[in-house]
């Protein structure tokens, strides 16, 4: 669900946000186990270039289809991840592809590109052509790949917490040691479904990590006009989960975050929270002017803390050479230039597609 | 002054139940609040309370006493003083006096046993010489789901007080006993959670069956029944599959009011990517949960309260599997065809018998599943007949009926010798009152009227 109408009137803004200090960033209730402490991911030169390409993977990517959107080639909605980065590639980066599942909302390119999964049937299924992921039938809201264990992909906010508690609960039932990792953003944070899923889940220790990629704004609706406790890692605590609140534009940090969590999870000990403060550079969706927040405040998060530019100034530490890095650079643009020509190029559905894959059986 | 203690209706349906056990005995003396007796229902065991104070005089019906209809004296007591006002009043539990009880009898006692059914024609032959063993809906449906269990280990059941409880409508009755509480699972009290999640495992791989209380509570998750399960093969191109079972009470129950009587059949029969199934007898309940359970397709499964505690015979075999998508003709006729489904059939079946007494034979087709609606054989039977009532126990607006007729019209227009008519409840919410609940529901004598009419009798 992509057109929501601020909920608020703007006038009703809290008079300031509440001051955060460094104890309030993990859960702090005695009756609320206390997650370990967790310090930035250590990775070497190739392993960071990696993690990087990745990051930059997405950029190109989304500002590509950010482009074709503007030429009629992309329709509908489309939610773009610039600017978050860092969350869907320090996280997964921490998960064994192809055995835990990760499940998000419709702000689902990145993920899926941080998954492994091609960018070429990405792009496709964006431009509606038969060789997308979903054949052109989901568009960029609706895409799964069972193979990877990425399940969607989902349009209603919310869903997917519900839905992504559900693989945690067939991960337990099949005893497969496997984690689900479950994104929703700060809008879903308010959804009731949540908590249901959160009390199911932490009853009956599923593993599951539960994300909130918390960028600060939901649709043009802030946290704090939102939230009653907008300290979002809070959330869980009701229920005994313990949370922690991160900073999403770090990448390593990330990375440190899901470690922690995962070895917490895979151990049994149920479920995590894990607040990711992030912020998106772009609108809600293509047809967000994005008039709830300054140019100001965009341009400064950009130049302060965009976490590709910041990877890219460690790689430099560690040695590499912007020539390096132009060439890493190239490699990607090649990439998502391949995936664009090929979205655009592939033939749409056949006309018979409409009536398929309603049901699986024939009655 | 003797006070009598009546047999309790315990829950809106009951009509009769067992005396189990007394905890008291003649002479004792009991205050009020101390419990006196068991009573096991067709869904529970409750508690029987005093509600006086007083010696127990007599006891008049012996425990392990089956059948004690709602209202009968089961025991006398001494009212500690005899000028108390309150001495005549029977014991809490029993909301009704005997005699409104009589005047009110609830619909399913208006149900007549249906006639044997002449043909199943779409259905697998039943061997020669097979057995037929009389059931309940409630213990086929509850086989069918432990036949299923034990074939697939990635079948589980999941909902409000379906393990320990033994399901609020004793549905779920044994499997906790059976599976262990790994495959029976009691949620909170969460619908669109536990939808979600179930709809989350059926993605993830796994077969679950959810059980809602009544599908009046599955309004706060047809978010996850519409959006995530029926809509996921689609949109994902046929790669991700969403194959759960959504069961549970669909329908009119008896005098439980507005929010609790409500028949979402049409509801979800018109969303693409589900089956839809709202079986009417034992049969047709065991065989067709058997294939929901195995279909690869989300299935919504309605069941109607009424219809649990009514025992069917069913072909006593080891694995009966129903296809999905076939109605059944019920009884063969060649004047009228009375299409109904569910609990409305029962009515169809005696109006039918009815009708026969006045010359005329009605053909009575139950639909089983709602979608894919079978229109073949309503066409073919009405290609026979010419004429055509449908009988729905649901509002007329938008419903099965108005499908039924939709497709009449578009496809027998040329076998039509009078317009289809439609029988339904009234277009109201449902009221509590015992008379204004009867006359909002459907019935017998209107399907009668409706076929004489369409008959020009």
């Amino acid at each position: 669900m992509a057109k929501k109408p601020a909920s608020k009137p703007a006038a009703k803004k809290k008079a300031a946000p509440r001051k955060k200090t460094a104890a309030a960033t993990s859960s702090s209730s005695s009756r609320v186990p206390k997650l370990p402490a967790y310090k930035p991911y250590k990775a070497d030169k190739k392993e960071l270039l990696d993690l990087y390409e990745q990051m930059l993977l997405i950029r190109r990517f989304e500002e590509k289809a950010g482009q074709l959107y503007g030429l009629g080639l992309i329709g509908g909605f489309c939610h773009l991840y610039i600017g978050q980065e860092a969350v869907a590639v320090g996280l997964q980066s921490a998960l064994n592809e192809g055995h835990d599942s990760v499940i998000t909302g419709y702000r689902d390119h990145g993920h899926m590109l941080a998954y492994g999964i091609d960018p070429k049937v990405i792009m496709a299924e964006l431009t509606g052509r038969a060789a997308g992921i979903s054949k052109g039938k989901g568009g960029s809201m609706h895409m799964f790949s069972v193979e990877h264990k990425f399940y969607g992909g989902h349009g209603i906010v919310g869903a997917q917490v519900s839905l992504g508690t559900g693989l945690g609960f067939a991960h337990k039932y099949r005893e497969d040691g496997g984690v689900c990792m479950a994104y929703f953003g700060d809008g879903a944070a308010n959804q009731g479904q949540v908590y249901e899923s959160f009390n199911m889940a932490e009853l009956w220790k599923l593993p599951m990590v539960f994300v909130v990629e918390n960028n600060q704004y939901a649709m043009g609706t802030s946290v704090n006009r939102s939230s009653a406790e907008d300290q979002l890692f809070r959330r869980g605590e009701s229920f005994r989960i313990p949370g922690v609140q991160v900073n999403g534009m770090d990448l390593l940090e990330v990375r440190g975050a899901a470690e922690m969590a995962l070895k917490w999870v895979r151990a049994g000990k149920g479920p995590v929270l894990l607040e990711l403060k992030t912020y998106r550079y772009r609108g809600h969706s293509m047809s967000d002017p994005a008039k709830y927040r300054s140019r100001e405040e965009v341009q400064s998060m950009r130049e302060k803390s965009d976490a590709i530019e910041q990877t890219k100034n460690q790689l430099i530490k560690m040695g590499m050479t912007e020539d390096d890095l132009k060439e890493a650079d190239k490699k990607i643009r090649k990439i998502v230039a391949e995936a664009a020509d090929f979205a655009e190029s592939s033939p749409e559905p056949e006309a018979s597609e409409l009536y398929t894959d309603v049901l699986v059986e024939d009655y | 002054m003797a006070i009598e203690l009546k047999m309790p209706a315990l829950s809106p349906t009951m009509e009769e139940g067992t005396l189990a056990k007394w905890l008291v005995k003649e002479g004792d003396t009991v205050s009020s609040g101390d419990i006196i007796a068991e009573i096991e229902t067709d869904k529970a065991t409750m508690e029987f309370e005093a509600v006086d104070e007083g010696e127990i005089t007599k006891i008049l019906v012996a425990e392990g006493t089956d059948e004690v209809k709602v209202g009968t004296v089961i025991a006398t007591m001494a009212g500690e003083d005899d000028g108390d006002a309150d001495a005549e009043t029977t014991p809490a539990p029993a909301p009704v006096s005997a005699d409104a009880e009589k005047e009110a009898p609830t619909q399913d006692v208006s149900i007549a046993s249906p006639s044997p059914p002449v043909s199943r024609a779409s259905d697998p032959a039943v061997p020669e010489g097979t057995e037929m063993v009389s059931i309940t809906v409630r213990e086929a449906l509850r086989d069918a789901m432990a036949e299923e269990m034990r074939k697939d280990d990635r079948v589980f059941v999941m909902g409000e007080e379906v393990a320990e409880y033994q399901g609020a409508y004793k549905v779920t009755q044994g499997l906790l006993d059976e599976f262990g509480p790994k495959r029976v699972i009691d949620t909170p009290i969460t619908e669109y959670g536990f939808a979600g999640v179930g709809a989350g495992a059926a993605m993830g791989g796994l077969r679950p069956i959810i059980e809602f209380m009544t599908f009046n509570f599955a309004m706060q998750a047809i978010d996850h029944i519409i959006n995530s399960a029926a809509k996921t093969n689609y949109m994902s191109g046929g790669q991700m599959r969403c194959p759960i079972v959504f069961r549970g009470p669909n329908g009119a129950a008896s005098r439980v009011a507005a929010q609790h009587s409500q028949n979402f059949g049409p509801w979800y029969a018109s969303v693409p990517g589900l089956i839809v199934i709202a079986p009417y007898d034992a049969a047709d309940a065991k065989g067709l949960l058997k294939a929901a359970i195995r279909t690869e397709d989300p299935v919504v499964f309605l069941e109607n309260e009424l219809m649990y505690g009514r025992s069917f015979d069913i072909p006593d075999l080891d694995d009966y599997v129903l296809p999905i998508g076939k109605a059944r003709i019920m009884r063969e006729g060649s004047d009228v065809t009375i299409v109904s489904y569910s609990i409305g059939v029962g009515l169809a079946l005696e109006a039918a018998d009815a009708l026969a007494g006045e010359g005329i034979d009605a053909e009575v087709i139950d639909l089983r599943t709602l979608r894919p609606l079978d229109t073949e054989t309503v066409l073919t039977s009405l290609k026979k007949t010419n004429r055509m009532v449908v009988a729905e126990e649901g509002w007329p607006t938008c419903s099965i009926a108005s499908e039924i007729i939709a497709v009449a019209m578009e496809q027998g227009f040329d076998d039509l010798d009078a317009p289809v008519l439609r029988v339904t409840d009234e277009d109201v919410p449902l009221p509590y009152a015992a008379n204004l609940e009867k006359d909002a529901l459907l019935s017998t004598p209107q399907i009668i009227e409706a076929a004489k009419k369409v008959c020009y009798k």
